[in-house]
């Protein structure tokens, strides 16, 4: 099975490489929200400090968003879906592979924003590089098992690229506020420590119920 | 005859209000420190707790549905969702009213508050993506599914209350304090007035069901007509 | 032994019966030609045998290694044919050489391009290539022949030759008779959502395309 979800993953990730249609898309939507961002306040004030991590993941919700919706839209256009299923691929390994998939891309935009937020607005985001790893890991992992699932539910329908988001923010509202209230201390140089660790706890606990709620249901919305 | 008994049930449900209000209004005195403005919280704690009955049948009933493929179980979960958002809107606008004379202001970013509204929000979306599904068994397999989902944000929400720092008054009812923080009268009240709000929510859940079950059979006898007029038109 | 076998199935859109009561069973080497009007329920049949929908009562057991051609070719268009055979290969539960499978269909010095820059033909041929590679057990064409070009269509009748020599099953879904007629040595007529007729190929049907319908049609 696992085997499986890697065959996907590979080939999703080359899909998208050949072509960087999403991938481009989403970065450069990431990029102007980053500059819009430099108008909403100022720019070099301190205040900043306390909203970068409201900031990035409200930029990291809405371009991961424009990522995972290509996810089953990719296998819409030939009807690969359905030879992907009669080949016996499980609904389970299919998600996986495609969360997996969709998990590298959003970690890409990421990688490419941090630095370019980091300089743009003078905040030095890699004081703690192991945490930011940790926290954008677990976070962008929740965007990305229940965007893909939710992508897998509305690609059937004319409103897709609206209604994922629709169904999707709300529900990603804890693993974000866990995310963004980690990354203010994160950027602030601070050690999540004591009464913090509740956050990462929220987060992990997040992943894994709906993790396991994502795989477990994604058979019944495939498959009649 | 079933009819019958629904309407009884319902005015019943309405009769039991009114008599509710006269007591509140009439029999009981006013809080010590809140003045005269508690009594919107027989109104605002039951209807909390009648959206949340609503929504774990729903939730429950989406489950069965997508397990069992159940269409039955499907207009269950669409009623009890629709009646639920009914009754979240109720507490959420008595709550606001509640808050504006007590704190001064109509809202405020607690977690309750806070979480409600997402809830609110978690419910619209099901209600809205299963309006654009045309396909039975599909709108039952994807709505219950996203139902089942929304279910769990809906209990991390309640968790949520011990995780956030809250502005939301604290428990009061006898059997999460123990007595002794609500005078017996006003909790007696508040239970007459959430058994009020349940009749209510019964009669409603049931008229909604029967609707949409009625709009299946429909939905299905178009089909059928549509076929056979193709077949006809195309010899 | 069955490769597949239905017993009182039926499937409903929720209150809409798109089949209903179909039993049969396809034993191995039979080519089954499923004839219908539109809206007759071939497709939904077509999908319930290959498992992406599951009937609503009744049982149907279906063989282990199923391969479908439907409507869409099934090939992603952003890879290239050695990436795609590659990729479907490594679903299969059995070993396929990629490089003799290009050979066959003739894709072999263009299977480095991307499908996007070929020509319909090749890309209908890599589709081929796709479906019946790994000797599936029971093979699912919706309309196959519908818009192939004749590079295209030789090859289907040999691969289809080949399978059927090897014991697999076929199933044609068509309103071609003709077409129909030329492979199939057994006939499902659907109507309505009903099993109308299910049995070897009659006589009267050779040169007469409307014969089916007169005789087993409920409605004309």
């Amino acid at each position: 099975m696992l085997r499986m979800s890697w065959t996907i993953f590979l080939k999703d990730v080359r899909m998208e490489f050949r072509g960087k249609e999403a991938l481009n898309a989403s970065l450069a939507f990431a990029l102007v929200v980053l500059i819009l961002f430099s108008f909403a306040f100022d720019p070099t004030s301190e205040q900043i400090r306390e909203i970068t991590g409201g900031l990035l993941w409200i930029l990291f919700a809405f371009s991961g968003v424009l990522l995972v919706n290509r996810s089953f839209v990719r296998e819409q256009s030939n009807d690969c879906l359905d030879v992907l299923l009669v080949s016996k691929v499980p609904a389970s390994s299919l998600l996986l592979g495609k969360t997996m998939a969709n998990l590298v891309f959003i970690l890409l935009v990421e990688a490419v924003c941090l630095p370019v937020f980091s300089v743009l607005y003078n905040i030095s985001m890699f004081q703690l590089p192991l945490w930011l790893l940790g926290v954008c890991l677990l976070a962008s992992w929740a965007i990305a098992i229940l965007g893909t699932a939710f992508a897998a539910m509305t690609v059937n329908l004319r409103l897709r690229e609206l209604m994922l988001p629709v169904m999707l923010y709300p529900m990603i509202i804890p693993a974000l506020a866990a995310a963004m209230y980690l990354t203010n201390n994160i950027a602030a140089g601070k050690v999540p420590v004591g009464d913090d660790l509740i956050w990462v706890r929220l987060l992990v606990g997040f992943n894994v119920i709906f993790t396991t709620l994502s795989l477990g249901l994604i058979d019944t919305i495939l498959v009649d | 005859m079933f009819d019958k008994i629904l309407f009884g049930v319902g005015a019943a449900s309405g009769l039991y209000l009114v008599r509710n209000l006269y007591t509140m209004l009439m029999v009981l005195p006013d809080e010590a420190a809140q003045g005269m403005i508690y009594r919107i919280m027989f109104f605002h704690i039951p209807s909390w707790w009648t959206c949340f009955i609503c929504f774990f049948i729903a939730g429950a009933a989406s489950g069965y549905s997508i397990a069992k493929k159940n269409f039955r179980a499907d207009s269950l979960a669409v009623a009890a969702t629709e009646v639920g958002l009914a009754f979240t809107f109720v507490g959420l606008a008595t709550g606001m009213i509640w808050a504006k004379i007590i704190w001064g202001i109509w809202w405020t970013w607690d977690a309750r508050l806070t979480w409600a509204f997402i809830t609110a929000l978690t419910y619209a979306a099901y209600l809205m993506m299963r309006n654009m599904i045309p396909d039975p068994n599909e709108r039952m397999r994807v709505s219950g599914a996203l139902n089942v989902f929304s279910f769990a944000s809906v209990v991390i929400c309640y968790k949520a209350i011990d995780w956030w720092r809250t502005q939301h008054p604290g428990a009061v009812m006898s059997f999460r304090t123990g007595g002794g923080n609500i005078d017996p009268a006003m909790e007696g009240m508040t239970y007459q007035n959430l058994f009020a709000f349940l009749m209510l929510c019964l009669v409603l859940v049931t008229v909604r069901l029967r609707q949409e079950e009625s709009l299946r059979t429909l939905e299905g006898m178009r089909r059928l007509a549509f076929t056979r007029q193709r077949i006809a038109v195309l010899g | 032994m069955a490769v597949l076998e239905a017993k009182k199935v039926s499937k409903f859109f929720g209150h809409f019966p798109a089949l209903r009561d179909l039993t049969f069973a396809f034993k191995a080497g039979d080519c089954i030609a499923l004839l219908g009007r539109n809206g007759a329920g071939k497709t939904t049949l077509l999908h319930l045998m290959a498992g992406l929908t599951r009937p609503t009562d009744g049982s149907l057991e279906i063989a282990r290694r199923v391969s479908l051609l439907g409507h869409g070719i099934g090939v992603y268009d952003e890879l290239s044919a050695r990436e795609n055979l590659q990729f479907f290969a490594n679903l299969l539960p059995v070993k396929v050489d990629v490089e003799v499978w290009l050979e066959k269909v003739n894709l072999r010095e263009v299977a480095g391009a991307p499908l996007r820059e070929y020509s319909r033909g090749m890309r209908q041929r890599l589709a081929l290539a796709r479906t019946f590679m790994g000797e599936p057990e029971l093979l699912l064409l919706d309309e196959p022949f519908t818009s192939l070009d004749d590079k295209a269509t030789a090859l289907l009748q040999s691969l289809l030759a080949e399978a059927l020599a090897r014991q697999a099953t076929v199933v044609l879904s068509t309103h071609q008779i003709p077409e129909a007629m030329a492979h199939a040595s057994r006939i499902l007529f659907l109507e309505r959502g009903k099993l109308r007729y299910f049995g070897p190929c009659p006589d009267e049907m050779l040169g007469d395309s409307t014969w089916i319908y007169r005789t087993y049609g409920a409605v004309s």
